[in-house]
């Protein structure tokens, strides 16, 4: 504070006047369609698609420019460069060699080595983020849309440091990613120097795999091993961390072919193929059940065995029930489709999990937010269950038929085995879900009624902005309650589309995975569904779509609160709502101050006008949805108990 | 199962008991809870694993065991004759499935080769102590009786104090220590258990290559 000793009374006041709070603006109501009302909103609507067309003119010029070399690094040698090739070569050449044509990334120190020689490898387009917690959750949703190898890059210490969150996020969720860092000369490691951490110490527990780097000449196979361990098997996270003197040192080291990297893997051979006999063992579980459902999880889409799935569901006439991260392994408006199990689940899927003979449990792994209580779970059910990882099954549940083996490959051998099943065989058991599912779709918690109070709902925003889509654009979500949403009310049809941080659950995934994710999909539509909490733990992304021309639609559903937190502590914590109270900026203003058009509902008529008028825009577009502030998703199991105690009782109103 | 037996066995109005097919549980019956792996007896269990010799192998090991919540007892770790093998006996406790797990796990780790479970196979199980008691004048020859009874070795001998070698199962060592205590244990050693199974049967040769 610069107020001298001898003012004390006046620096007193100044302060008091400082802290002063501006008094609030009273809430208006903008129309977001041009040249509806007021000469101020035809005003700003101009405004807008200046600022709009000078940003498309600005990205023509940069990409009709002359070469990559002149756009990347316009102060760099012209003409082909005369130089050796040195261990940063060796890492583009690497990337270049596995497909990788987006690379998440921040510049630092020890690091620049690399960036000295990304602009002769033109075929790698570097997206440079805001905060390396982005390059690693765009790495992630670059993977997931796309089903490849995410790969992120950051400097040594705080840049590496800031990947970690992103790292854990792709380790809990299976997500294939290489995250490379830079660290200090390999003399000064354990020296406590300048940007020096032990990474690979920090990130030993939650990758698949980690390498630290010293010598240039074991950089190709070390790059060639990380990307086969990070897609191969059960997916996830490769961390290679690089000495900057590897970085530099001259090599002339082969990059190795497949076959030798595998044979220089003697650890890791993952088992594919499902043991024959545990295969006729599930044929024979499935034949006597009576009242089975099919529990698909993440493992099919990261099999890619959506057909499959969908065949064995016909086939055998079962119903499918999807975990969050199984969403798209099943298109929802099939007949067979039951819907979204667990926590926040539909009613009607945890009743019939409840009450089945027979669990077909396909890639997925009994997390708690699935089972709740694991011994009131599914009481009558015998289980098979089919992982690519030996540890997951018998980890959470005991099983009664364990395959081990791609869900692909496993649903391939298992199909000729199972006996077919008409529905009308099971007309009775189908009749009775397709009634549970009417009397939960129809009940009065469904969407939980905030439109009874004329508010805004949640949930009437994510079923418009799917609809709107066709059902077919990426959707990634935030965490908390928009989470639990868009998994409910957005209705997925397609493999893929669906993004979103199950297992560790990382508020602030939204916005940088939908960059990656559109990156990865640009034939697809990418909307990233966030909270005003999850939403402003990264939203210096923003710039990160408008400098790089990434057309992602931002929908904020805004309830000034931490939505979960809040219904947490109304139902559980008796109404202590202690810091889940948060004020959010004027998010037009922000969103126009990044060079992105903004637009604003809040109120149901005005929602498909501001989709539609996002969805006009040819680049990032924010609309801001603000929603009733005391809706809860229901139904809701409270931690530790049971799948058939569920909460489902409307209470937000009279809060 | 023919339809009609489906249609028996699913009738339209649905409490779970009345839903429970002719093999599980009796209609009447409430189903007793599931059980939660890792809930059992737990015990003893001798782990033997086989890894590949890179900086950090052992790191891994140690830091996955505790991330999974497994008490490591003793750990032993040395080279085998091959190279790039190194070997590693774990000493854990837990319940069967639990300890099942715990070898998953390892398996998860790429520099992990081969992880045998050995506590129900016929082993040799030894493990080295050194051993430094307090003696006098007229304790020492009471302590070397002992130490002879037990086929332990004398190896360092000063005029208060000497340091006993000894070698066997973690039972007979125990005994020994237990025995010596009463005397005075300046500082006590022990390598934890190494183990190595009967027969012709080999972990190293198991390892795919």
């Amino acid at each position: 504070m610069a107020t001298t000793s001898n003012q004390p009374s006046r620096g007193t006041t100044r302060t008091a006047a400082s802290a002063r709070p501006p008094a609030p603006a009273p809430r208006q109501r903008r129309s977001h369609l041009p040249g509806d009302g007021t000469e101020r909103a035809a005003v700003e609507e101009r405004a807008r698609r200046e600022m709009l067309q000078d940003a498309v003119r600005d990205a023509g010029r940069r990409q009709r420019g002359a070469s990559p070399v002149d756009i990347l690094a316009p102060h760099h040698d012209r003409g082909p460069r005369k130089r050796t090739r040195i261990g940063a070569d060796v890492v583009c050449e690497a990337l270049v060699r596995q497909g990788a044509d987006v690379l998440f990334g921040y510049p630092g120190g020890v690091i620049l080595p690399l960036y000295d020689v990304l602009a002769d490898y033109p075929e790698i387009r570097h997206v440079l983020v805001r905060h390396e917690q982005g390059a690693a959750h765009a790495a992630d949703g670059y993977a997931r849309a796309t089903g490849k190898v995410g790969v992120c890059l950051g400097t040594s210490g705080p840049g590496a440091t800031n990947l970690v969150t992103g790292i854990g996020t792709a380790m809990l969720d299976s997500v294939p990613m290489v995250a490379i860092t830079g660290n200090v000369a390999a003399a000064l490691i354990g020296k406590d120097a300048f940007q020096e951490i032990d990474i690979t110490g920090i990130t030993l527990p939650m990758t698949k795999h980690n390498y630290l780097v010293r010598n240039a000449d074991e950089l190709p196979r070390v790059l060639a091993e990380a990307f086969h361990i990070a897609r191969t098997g059960r997916p996830g996270p490769v961390h290679v961390d690089i000495t900057k003197d590897a970085l530099q040192q001259e090599t002339s080291a082969p990059h190795p072919d497949e076959a030798d990297v595998v044979a220089g893997l003697p650890g890791f051979r993952p088992n594919l193929d499902g043991h024959p006999r545990q295969l006729k063992l599930a044929a024979v579980e499935i034949a006597r059940a009576a009242r089975p459902v099919i529990l698909a999880g993440h493992g099919v889409l990261v099999a890619r065995a959506w057909d499959e799935l969908r065949a064995l569901a016909e086939k055998a006439s079962i119903p499918v029930a999807h975990t969050l991260l199984g969403i798209g392994a099943f298109p929802e408006d099939h007949p067979l489709s039951l819907g979204y199990m667990g926590m926040h689940g539909w009613k009607h899927v945890n009743r019939a999990i409840q009450s089945a003979d027979l669990l077909v449990a396909l890639g997925m792994r009994f997390d708690d937010r699935v089972t709740g209580s694991v011994r009131t779970y599914a009481p009558y059910a015998r289980i098979v269950h089919v992982d690519i990882d030996p540890a997951e099954i018998g980890k959470n549940v005991a099983v009664e038929v364990p395959i081990v083996g791609d869900v692909r490959r496993v649903l391939r051998g298992l199909l000729p085995l199972v006996e077919a099943v008409a529905a009308e065989a099971r007309g009775p058991y189908l009749a009775e879900l397709a009634a549970w599912r009417r009397e939960s779709e129809a009940s009065s918690w469904h969407g939980s009624g905030a439109w009874r109070d004329g508010l805004l709902s949640a949930d009437f925003v994510i079923q418009r902005i799917g609809e709107a889509t066709g059902h077919d654009a990426t959707l990634v979500s935030d965490v908390g309650q928009n989470q639990m949403w868009m998994a409910r009310y957005a209705g997925f049809r397609r493999p893929n589309s669906h993004v979103s941080s199950g297992g560790l659950g990382t508020m602030g995934f939204a916005l940088p995975a939908a960059m990656g994710a559109a990156l990865g999909r640009p034939d697809k539509e990418t909307w990233a569904i966030a909270g005003d909490g999850g939403l402003q733990m990264t939203v210096q992304e923003l710039m990160t779509l408008v400098q790089d021309r990434i057309p992602v639609k931002i929908a904020l559903l805004d309830n000034h609160k931490l939505g979960m937190i809040r219904q947490w502590q109304e139902l559980i914590y008796a109404g202590n709502y202690h810091s889940a109270h948060l004020q959010g900026p004027d998010w037009r203003k922000l969103a126009e101050a990044y060079g992105i058009p903004a637009f604003e509902a809040s109120t149901p008529d005005e929602v498909d006008g501001a989709i539609a008028a996002a969805r006009a825009v040819p680049g990032p577009a924010l609309v801001h949805f603000m929603i009733a502030e005391e809706q809860n998703v229901f139904p809701m199991m409270p931690a530790g108990k049971g799948l058939s105690d569920l909460l489902e009782e409307w209470q937000g109103a009279d809060e | 199962m023919s339809p009609d037996a489906l249609a028996h066995a699913t009738p339209a109005h649905a409490t779970p008991a009345h839903a429970t097919p002719a093999h599980a549980t009796p209609a009447h019956a409430t189903p007793p809870d599931r059980a939660v792996p890792g809930s059992g007896v737990p015990h003893r269990h001798v782990l033997v694993a086989v890894v590949r010799d890179r900086p950090g192998v052992l790191n891994r090991v140690a830091s996955l065991m505790r991330a999974r919540n497994f008490n490591i007892e003793s750990l032993a770790v040395s080279h085998t004759d091959r190279a790039e093998m190194s070997r590693m006996t774990l000493v854990v406790h837990g319940d069967d499935v639990a300890v099942e797990q715990a070898a998953k796990q390892l398996y998860r780790l790429i520099d992990v080769l081969k992880v045998q479970d050995v506590t129900a196979d016929p082993t040799v199980e030894h493990e080295l102590a050194l051993i430094k008691v307090r003696i006098s004048e007229r304790t020492r020859p009471e302590v070397v009786s002992i130490v002879e009874m037990y086929k332990g070795r004398v190896v360092d001998l000063a005029a208060d104090s000497l340091i006993v070698e000894a070698t066997g199962t973690e039972a007979e060592v125990d005994a020994l220590v237990a025995l010596l205590r009463g005397f005075g244990i300046k500082e006590l050693v022990r390598t934890g258990a190494v183990v190595m199974s009967r027969g012709a049967g080999s972990i190293e040769e198991a390892v795919k290559r």
